[in-house]
């Protein structure tokens, strides 16, 4: 498998902040690559370091085998989808995606063939000649998808490129960017903080937190088996009991997590690894499931799934299996 | 249960009334600028301006107070009046593109590369010599550029009074000395309404945001091909305002063209003039109508040529 992207070393520093420490990585050609983290955690930073809008302090950036450290942005084959869009607000919808192939000296009627085959593939036929204030975010956000698809590029970078959107048009543009991924056959680079967007649509995920990658794995790994309680807090909702906590209670020398679907109410004397109980704080309606924060005699909240509602301060007994902890070091 | 006491008092009921009614409350409140700005303003200018439908009598030296087209076409053939045209709009145009050159880095270094601190340090600098007096800038300007002057003692004392001689020595721009050359001319007014172009052009650039210079890299563009096709066309809204300033400034000017220059006449100078002494108020109302003209035109271009797109 040939390496599409590697960074070895890099470091910067913007302000006295480090916003990325030492941080090395390596993506597959072909492959759809998340970096996931919150917001400050340096994602983005990495983003554009590899783009090129950002030069590290320290390390390498390489691109398909060759060092781009310091090559500007016009010169690296890669295009990045921007997280408002950045659509030059003077041109047109046409203007707008076919100017790089006008940089590149391509002769008109080519132009605008090759405009209006990526146009249908982002289904926006016909909008050649709107002018980009009268789009929709959703619209906006397929022009500029089709202006950095039509260089057909080797690694596209998408910086948060659905956070602007409302909950169902981001879900069905999920679908639509997995599809034009492996239609297209390129390298999704592609930052989020949603930890749903990126467990669903990608083959491996990096997890940054301030500044350090935690964990890289596939979507699987990370949310079954984190490597740190940050990742498990992170990635889904668990509950996460520390080391003080977890040895004067539950017989563990180490801090670790329990996953609410894990947890069980005890209702008849079924025998669980571990047992505890707690009173209810608060009783959610989700929808398919009631979420219930407890708290212990031990001061620890604990987040559960019921399939009922209860009331608040009822006292409940839950329990769940060894198998199922994820134990930090 | 407590109850909100509403207050039901005459200005009360107004407030509520002008709350519900914008309309009412809009109309209140643009009336007397727009009273000034009609009337008083726009109203004076139309009576100067009907003046040069008005002639002046010949042999009596009295205003006629009747229509006629007599003062306009004296204004536009005589070789006197056309060259006071000509060479005001040949000053005002080299004095706005002079400045958008001048201006345009220090405005581009403005919005992007400034932090909090440094901006407003530029934005004082930009902004200082518009708190002495014109006047005082025009003459100290009259003092730099005199023969006895600094920039011809630090010509002379590096030994390139030679090249200041020759550039002196250019038909109609050169001159005596600087301080009596229209190249004297176009540096004072470069300099004096410089701040009129940095500013529009800073305002304009500081709206266009650093992606797009990104996103035009990213696809490709050269950092000369972004110049000319992104943050140019972006910015030309600001560049418009502030050429209009610099153009319009310099058409109707008659102080620096007093001071410095030459004995030939500007149009501000043949307004004043012809208004004063001469006692010809309906010709100084149609050189006046000249500025008015030239810069109806030059926006008309201007839009044409998609200056306010991107407003």
């Amino acid at each position: 498998m040939t390496l599409a992207v590697e960074l070895k070393n890099i470091s910067k520093i913007y302000d006295n902040v480090n916003a990325l420490k030492n941080v090395n990585l390596k993506i597959s050609d072909g492959e759809f690559f998340s970096l996931l983290g919150p917001s400050g955690s340096g994602k983005t930073t990495c983003l554009k370091i590899i783009a090129g809008f950002e030069q590290a302090n320290q390390g390498y950036v390489y691109l398909f085998g060759d060092e781009v450290s310091n090559v500007p942005p016009y010169k690296r084959k890669v295009n990045t989808v921007f997280q408002d869009y950045a659509l030059f607000p003077h041109m047109s919808v046409g203007q707008n995606i076919g100017y790089s192939l006008k940089i590149r000296n391509i002769s008109k009627t080519e132009q605008q063939q090759q405009v209006k085959e990526i146009l249908e593939i982002v289904k926006l036929s016909g909008y050649e000649d709107r002018r980009t204030n009268q789009l929709s975010g959703g619209q906006k956000q397929r022009v500029a998808l089709a202006r950095s698809l039509i260089n057909k590029p080797k690694v596209l970078l998408l910086d948060e490129p659905l956070g602007a959107l409302d909950l169902k048009l981001r879900e069905q543009m999920q679908v639509e960017l997995k599809v034009l991924q492996r239609q297209f056959n390129i390298t999704f680079i592609y930052v989020t903080h949603d930890q749903q967007e990126a467990l669903s649509m990608s083959d491996r995920i990096a997890v940054f937190n301030e500044g350090n990658i935690e964990q890289v794995d596939t979507p699987a790994n990370i949310y079954l088996s984190p490597k740190s309680s940050f990742i498990a807090n992170f990635v889904g909702t668990t509950n996460v009991i520390n080391k003080d906590i977890a040895s004067n209670n539950f017989k563990l020398t180490k801090s670790f997590s329990i996953r609410p679907e894990n947890i069980s109410i005890i209702k008849s004397d079924k025998n669980y690894d571990y047992n505890c109980s707690g009173s209810v704080i608060e009783s959610q309606f989700q929808g398919s499931l009631y979420k219930i924060i407890l708290k212990t005699s031990f001061n620890q909240q604990f987040i559960i799934n019921s399939k009922q509602p209860y009331e608040i301060n009822s006292n409940i007994k839950f329990g769940w299996f060894e198998k199922d902890i994820i134990i930090f070091d | 249960m407590n109850t909100i006491t509403l207050k039901k008092n005459f200005f009360s009921l107004i407030s509520d009334y002008a709350y519900k009614n914008k309309t009412f409350l809009f109309i209140t409140f643009i009336t007397p600028p727009l009273a000034w700005l009609g009337i008083v303003y726009l109203g004076s200018l139309l009576i100067l301006l009907m003046h040069s439908f008005f002639y002046l009598d010949g042999f009596t030296g009295q205003i006629v107070y009747k229509f006629s087209f007599q003062t306009l076409i004296e204004l536009f053939t005589q070789r006197a009046n056309i060259d006071i045209i000509i060479r005001t709009i040949g000053m005002a145009s080299s004095v706005t593109i002079g400045s958008a050159i001048i201006g345009f880095p220090v405005a581009y270094y403005m919005a992007k590369f400034t932090g909090k601190k440094t901006k407003a340090i530029f934005y004082i600098a930009v902004m200082l010599p518009l708190w002495s007096s014109y006047l005082v800038r025009v003459y100290s300007w009259k003092l730099i550029l005199a023969k006895e002057g600094i920039i011809n003692w630090t010509f002379e004392k590096l030994h390139f009074s030679w090249f200041l001689d020759l550039v002196l020595s250019l038909p109609i721009i050169g001159g005596p000395s600087l301080s009596i050359s229209y190249i004297g001319m176009f540096l004072v007014f470069t300099f004096i309404w410089l701040p009129f172009m940095i500013i529009p052009i800073q305002a304009a650039l500081e709206r266009v945001p650093n992606n797009l210079l990104d996103a035009s890299s990213d696809l490709g563009a050269t950092p000369n091909y972004t110049f000319y096709k992104i943050i140019l066309p972006l910015a030309m809204p600001g560049i418009a305002a502030g050429s209009i300033f610099t153009f319009s400034l310099t058409l109707g000017d008659y102080i620096i063209p007093y001071i410095i220059g030459t004995s030939k006449f500007f149009i501000g100078q043949a307004v004043y003039t012809h208004q004063g002494v001469a006692g010809n108020i309906p010709l100084a109302a149609a050189f006046s109508i000249v500025p008015i003209i030239v810069m109806g035109i030059y926006i008309f271009i201007a839009k044409r040529l998609g200056a306010f797109d991107a407003l």
